[in-house]
């Protein structure tokens, strides 16, 4: 494969992480427009981690994801007594106040003779820990859609269990979930910070792969892309946030022709698509669709 | 000591001013549709763009400018509304809210086809020297500014309050589902509110831009984040609270300017945005209604 293929399909795959810690939230009725705030977390987290203090890889994914989860979940705390927009803008408030936050904050020390570590507006420079263990960039896609595999079984079985059930009965109605006796507030919690944990994988991974980031790049447009994307994919499965990801940055990467409109072309189609299909491509009827299908071809053959 | 903060007050009152114009616009959409309109400041940025057009091609007034301005904002409303609020079902609020998204990524990049340089001048509205009364100073702009804020403001408030449309605006913001059983049509109702707020948004648009003398895209994000953060801490659906709203934020933006430095301007913005709503989500003017809503949920 080469070089602009792998690191076209490595961005879709960290891309998707923030794409589905969105979905997540989308799944409990909940729209926030913050989750990149927990990308940038766990992008300085884990790159101090492993670049400062010299931990190896996999211990800066741990600690980012986990960081990720553990600040979603303080976050969540005072906001999700919120509905509706206001937690939307809660959520853009808070996302906004952290890139603020990495643009003056500073932290270096002296690693052979240079000053290593996140360094206000400048970014955060040579995170170098995937290069210095010879990881090739091959093996990082790898590495990075093993991950999403893991993430995405997790959410297959999700969906397919009780919690999964409550998470889309308190998307649809709230009051209806508190009804039948279940804590809303503690559910929307536990996937806010899941959502969290999922968003932070996403943002070790970057901070790796480009060995550099800057506050720049966790602005506000990140979110609503990775809100998006979900929209556009489809909310019926933790497949339509992939999907989403995929016609985004793949086919706005190999349309290069109508590199001048390109952006109005896609803004029209996905305003098309949403009239049609307010809830993505593959929203839960078509879902239902296929998973009905499919029982009939698995019944015909016994 | 306390002349610089009274002198921040007045620059944050002034700019403040300018966040008013754009939250008045987005409280009148939301107030309507119930529904979050992203593409609002990029929709009047495209109408500035066609100000600068007129201006660079035709070496237009300033009148004229203006009222390409407004023109222009008004018609990529209309596109706007059409496509993101009307031809979507109601209820689907964040397919409404990504749909308007992905318009403003349309109408980004129609403007950046057109206008390949970033920065273009604008004309400025007049030139004078500052207004100073003992130690204060103000600018001439910021204070025609600050006046077509409050006298737009007055004819807002005589419009809602004193004509049928206002009525039926007010009636739909209340209760849609009532207020179509009055025989009120509402696709009309939400089509003039949008068509008011593109109006209200041009002439914000074409006074904070006539004021800095320049126009870049970036404008659109500008305008849609400082307009939403003004009107949430006024309180959403306010018109009162939008103004205040706006001017609070400017006060804040410019005391933790002068006092703090740049890179604290925003940030400390977006704090108080952000302990405003987790005490107090109603904003200054909304609380009431949100208290009325947790009632009723309690009760339930």
């Amino acid at each position: 494969m080469d070089a602009y293929l792998i690191s076209v399909l490595s961005n879709i795959g960290m891309i998707s992480f923030i794409a589905l810690s969105a979905y997540l939230l989308l799944l409990v009725g909940e729209i926030s427009f913050g989750q990149q705030a927990f990308f940038a977390i766990s992008a300085y987290g884990s790159g101090i981690v492993t670049a400062m203090w010299g931990w190896p890889f996999w211990a800066g994914v741990i600690c980012g994801s986990g960081l990720g989860a553990l600040s979603a979940a303080l976050i969540a705390l005072p906001t999700l007594r919120l509905r509706g927009l206001y937690f939307s803008i809660a959520t853009l408030a808070f996302a906004e106040m952290v890139r603020l936050i990495f643009e003056i904050f500073k932290y270096q020390v002296e690693i052979d003779g240079e000053m290593v570590g996140p360094n206000g507006s400048d970014g955060f420079r040579d995170v170098r820990a995937i290069y210095e263990q010879n990881i090739p960039a091959l093996d990082y896609m790898f590495i990075i859609y093993a991950l999403l595999a893991l993430v995405l079984l997790g959410f297959i079985v999700l969906e397919r269990s009780r919690l999964g059930a409550i998470f889309r009965m308190l998307g649809e109605d709230t009051m209806l979930t508190e009804m039948q006796g279940l804590n809303a507030t503690a559910y929307k919690l536990l996937a806010a910070t899941m959502a969290g944990f999922v968003a932070g994988i996403g943002g070790a991974l970057y901070v790796h792969l480009y060995t550099y980031v800057e506050p720049k790049i966790f602005d506000v447009m990140l979110g609503v892309h990775s809100l998006a994307y979900g929209l556009i994919g489809g909310l019926g499965t933790a497949v339509g946030p992939l999907i989403g990801v995929a016609i985004d940055i793949g086919l706005l990467e190999s349309i290069r022709i109508a590199s001048g409109y390109r952006m109005i072309l896609f803004g029209g189609l996905v305003a098309v698509l949403l009239i049609f299909r307010p809830r993505g491509i593959l929203d839960e009827a078509a879902v239902h669709w296929f998973r009905v299908r499919w029982r009939r071809v698995l019944n015909a053959r016994n | 000591m306390a002349a610089d903060f009274i002198q921040n007050c007045l620059d944050g009152l002034m700019i403040g001013s300018s966040y008013s114009l754009l939250a008045i616009g987005f409280t009148l959409i939301f107030g309507v549709m119930r529904r979050l309109n992203l593409s609002y400041g990029p929709s009047i940025m495209l109408g500035a763009f066609l100000g600068t057009l007129v201006y660079l091609e035709f070496q237009a007034g300033n009148f004229v400018v203006a009222l390409a301005t407004v023109f222009g904002a008004i018609a990529a409303g209309i596109y706007v509304e059409r496509v993101c609020f009307w031809a979507i079902r109601r209820g689907a609020a964040a397919a409404s809210m990504v749909s308007s998204f992905a318009v403003w990524m349309q109408l980004e990049e129609i403007v950046t086809v057109f206008f390949p340089e970033r920065t273009y001048s604008f004309p400025p509205m007049i030139e004078a020297e500052p207004i100073t009364f003992g130690p204060f100073f103000l600018a001439v702009e910021n204070v025609i500014m600050f006046g077509s804020a409050v006298l737009l403001t007055v004819l807002l408030h005589f419009c809602l309050y004193r004509t049928r449309f206002g009525l039926a605006l007010r009636a739909v913001s209340e209760n849609p589902r009532a207020a179509e059983f009055m025989g009120i049509n509402i696709a009309a109702i939400m089509f003039g509110a949008f068509v008011a707020a593109s109006a209200f948004g041009g002439v914000a648009a074409y006074l904070i831009i006539s004021t800095d003398g320049q126009i870049t895209p970036m404008f659109g994000l500008w305008a849609t984040f400082k307009g939403l953060i003004a009107m949430m801490l006024g309180g959403m659906g306010s018109i009162p609270g939008a103004i205040l709203g706006g001017l609070l934020l400017g006060v804040i933006e410019s005391n933790s300017l002068w006092y703090l430095g740049a890179e604290y301007r925003d940030l400390s913005a977006y704090f108080v945005l952000f302990v405003f709503l987790v005490f107090r989500p109603g904003g200054i003017m909304g609380q009431l209604a949100v208290l009325r809503e947790q009632a009723a949920t309690r009760r339930v």
